[in-house]
């Protein structure tokens, strides 16, 4: 096996090149993966702000019926770049890359990941293609589709926008690919030896799923976007039914990779959940094995759904009967591991803190999103509310309430492994108690909406929705707000927080048996061999041996 | 390095950062007077070194890059099934250049295996002579496939078939070209000092996966769209 190595030659084996240290090696082509975590992290917020801009904007055109705070093209426009900015260059990266590159070493006992410069050309792909996509906005017009870009709409939409959208999409799914090809790696090839699959964090586990599904699903996405380009460059007309093409095969591609990319947004932010409610509930994991599988059932269900988004475009019978069935069956995996942090909460000793808090939000939000993401599986159902508010709120329900939530809890769980200072705790409740509400004013009045048949992506409405359409507006407005306690958190604490210690929740995860911050490479003796993640209130004390024992 | 310079811990490093693979080699030659030969650190270092999983990490992304593919060919029999055919468009192909180039490229896949095995006997020579045969082989049927593009009786936009055809044969043409590109530079380097020796496989093992993989598509290729 290890004859393919190359050996050192007689020559003294070349240093590393030296990384800028300190803060500059955060705006450098570091290859250490807990720089470029923290890189996908703070470059994921910034376009979380632009996204919640933009979000913003639209809250406000509804205020009213009419479209009186921009055109109806802009208005167009602004949900375009916020739909593609929060999946592609926020939700995805930051819950896969962020978390994801920081985490995932630690875990199976590596000092880095399998291919450390791929890790940094994946980052790298992501602030070009981020500024290449809200260029688009100033030198012309973006694309004007929404981020499904259906054919025939986004052929007939502006072609300037539309296809700097599909360059740039493009460009994220390549750092999408090569980020999971690495994490696959990494998992399946980089354990430290004596380390079962079986034995890692459950954080692992789902991002293995999500990496099986970026892999699977991201390059027919990519085949697509490409043929899009050929119809709107060289006037092909594959998807386009006036040149004698179909329009609906593109959905069938595009949800291909589309519904398992909800997948690729909300399993990684399970397995977040699954580390941090042992940790603050000071019990182990319930049911571990029963979660391996139910991650494994979503992934394989995940990749054969997808048409459950297109029941209004006149699919037969026996499909609608299939994708019903299918999707209707992928709430039986994520009901266990419902349960499973449930029953890890019962009877714990819960710390209520800022990281808590929001992960008993996720909790929360998530069950209300999963349960409208049954009955959105009906295909009756499903026509009625097709397209409507209904769909908006179900679809935030999951990837805000759920991923988002998750995120804001992972940020003050992993801060003092980030900057070895806490975060400040008052200022974290505050966050969440506006972000619940806020989250929840917003978007729950829009289930009445959609049910009563408001359409979405439109700037105006009947007048008989102004009301709770404003009310809606407020939820915005509060959860904007709540970003300003988070962000004076985040920097007041980086300079002037609490020293947090190594270890400050006596955690047992690997990641807390080194410093805080970590040293390159993770560990300044051998790395730890952790066999019992979970090992909370287990007798005599957890097994955290060091290698050198036999 | 910061890899212990004592030599009896049993080295548990990974990935370091600056070296993307191969490491546990770089930990045995690091550590001070602890000449470990490949053999001794394969014996009891198989608890410990990690191997090599670039070729891995190459084997997943061929499975994404199949999975383009795969998506090319669903659109395409959809297209087939669902479409009507566009007036004056024909399924059916002229099959006798395409089967040459079948043989054409199924053969480089055998004299790339020949090339493989030379190098394993330590026959520099008869490896770089494979490998040039191979490239002859894949440009040849890069030739084979422009004298089709010029003599088919439609071109990109005429119809859903032609366009498709073309995006997938093209999409392929790339791959060979690629293909075609990386077994030249491994050829350069395998010269006499280069850098693809016994010792350094990998980039020639590499391109040797990523060729079969691209005459497997091919293979797919030629009986989904000139046989069907």
């Amino acid at each position: 096996m290890t004859l393919t190595l190359s050996p050192p030659t007689a020559t003294p084996e070349p240093q590393a090149p030296l990384q800028p240290q300190g803060w500059l090696r955060y705006f450098s082509f570091s290859v250490d993966h807990k720089v470029i975590g923290l890189q996908y992290l703070v470059c994921g917020f910034l376009f979380y702000f632009v996204g919640g801009a933009l979000a913003g904007m639209i809250r406000t055109e509804l205020l009213t019926p009419l479209s009186d705070f921009m055109p109806r093209e802009t208005y167009n426009e602004v949900l375009t770049l916020h739909g593609t900015v929060m999946i592609f260059l926020w939700i995805v990266p930051v819950v896969n890359g962020a978390f994801g590159n920081y985490l995932i070493p630690f875990y199976v006992g590596a000092r880095d990941m399998a291919f450390p410069r791929l890790n940094a050309v994946a980052f790298w792909l992501i602030p070009p293609a981020g500024l290449l996509l809200i260029s688009s906005y100033f030198i012309g017009s973006a694309s004007q589709s929404g981020w499904t870009a259906y054919p025939p709409l986004s052929l007939t939409t502006p072609a300037t926008g539309q296809v700097i959208w599909i360059l740039s999409v493009l460009l994220l799914g390549s750092s999408s690919i090569l980020g999971g090809i690495n994490f696959i790696a990494t998992i399946l090839k980089l354990r430290r030896p004596g380390l079962k699959m079986l034995q890692l964090p459950m954080f692992c586990w789902a991002l293995l799923g999500t990496s099986i599904l970026v892999v699977l699903s991201t390059p027919v996405l990519a085949g697509t976007l490409v043929l899009l380009s050929f119809d709107i460059i060289a006037h092909t007309g594959f998807f386009n039914p006036a040149l004698g093409g179909n329009a609906v095969v593109y959905q069938h591609l595009f949800w291909f990779y589309s519904h398992p990319a909800v997948y690729i947004m909300v399993l990684p932010a399970f397995g977040l959940v699954s580390e941090i409610l042992p940790v603050h509930a000071r019990k182990p994991l319930f049911g571990y094995i029963t979660m391996v599988y139910s991650i494994l059932a979503i992934v394989v269900l995940g990749l054969v759904v997808w048409a459950h988004h297109m029941f209004t475009s006149g699919t037969p019978p026996w499909m609608r009967l299939f994708f019903t069935i299918a999707t209707s069956l992928i709430a039986v995996p994520t009901g266990i591991k419902f349960f499973n942090w449930l029953a890890t909460l019962w009877g714990g000793k819960i710390a209520l803190n800022s990281a808590m808090l929001f992960s008993c939000g996720f909790i929360f939000n998530f069950v209300f999103g999963g349960i409208t993401g049954v009955a959105l599986a009906q295909v009756p159902f499903d026509i009625h509310v097709h397209d409507t508010y209904f769909v908006v709120a179900h679809f935030h329900y999951i990837v805000y309430g759920g991923t988002v939530f998750v995120i804001f809890g992972s940020v003050y769980h992993w801060y003092p492994k980030f900057t070895g200072r806490l975060a400040n705790e008052t200022l974290g409740r505050l966050h969440f108690v506006l972000t619940f509400i806020g989250f929840n004013l917003c978007f729950a009045p829009q289930h009445w909406l959609g049910l009563n048949g408001m359409p979405r992506r439109v700037a105006e409405y009947d007048p008989q929705f102004t009301f709770v359409n404003q009310v809606s507006s407020v939820g915005a407005l509060l959860m904007a707000i709540s970003t300003l306690p988070f962000l004076i958190n985040m920097i007041y604490s980086a300079f002037a927080g609490e020293k947090a210690g190594d270890n400050p929740w006596r955690a047992l995860t690997p990641e807390w048996l080194t410093s805080s911050p970590p040293p390159v490479e993770n560990w300044k003796g051998p790395a730890p061999l952790v066999t019992h993640p979970y090992g909370y209130g287990e007798a005599p004390q957890p097994q955290a041996v060091g290698a050198s024992s036999p | 390095m910061t890899s212990s310079s004592a030599p009896s811990p049993i080295s548990t490093s990974a990935a370091s950062p600056a070296l993307a693979a191969g490491l546990s080699v770089a930990d045995a030659g690091a550590s001070q007077g602890a000449e470990v030969s490949h053999h001794a650190e394969a014996g009891h270092g198989a608890e410990e070194g990690h191997g090599d999983f670039r070729l891995f990490g190459l084997a997943t992304f061929l499975v994404a890059d199949g999975m383009t593919f795969a998506g090319f060919f669903a659109a395409y029999l959809t297209f087939r099934a669902v479409n009507p055919l566009a007036e004056g468009g024909n399924y059916e192909l002229e099959l006798v250049l395409p089967t040459v180039n079948t043989i054409l490229l199924l053969l480089s896949s055998l004299t790339f295996h020949r090339a493989a095995k030379a190098i394993h006997q330590d026959r520099t020579q008869a490896c770089r002579n494979w490998l040039l045969v191979t490239a002859a082989l894949g440009f040849t049927f890069l030739g084979g496939q422009m004298v089709e593009y010029f003599s088919l009786p439609f071109g990109l936009t005429d119809n859903l078939f032609a366009s498709t055809f073309y995006a997938i044969t093209g999409f392929h043409g790339l791959h060979v070209t690629l293909g075609g590109l990386m077994i030249l530079i491994i050829w350069w380097q395998s010269r006499e000092g280069g850098r693809v020796t016994r010792a350094n496989l990998f980039p020639l093992e590499a391109t040797e996966l990523y060729w079969h993989f691209v005459d497997g598509i091919w293979v797919l290729l030629y009986g989904i769209l000139y046989l069907l």
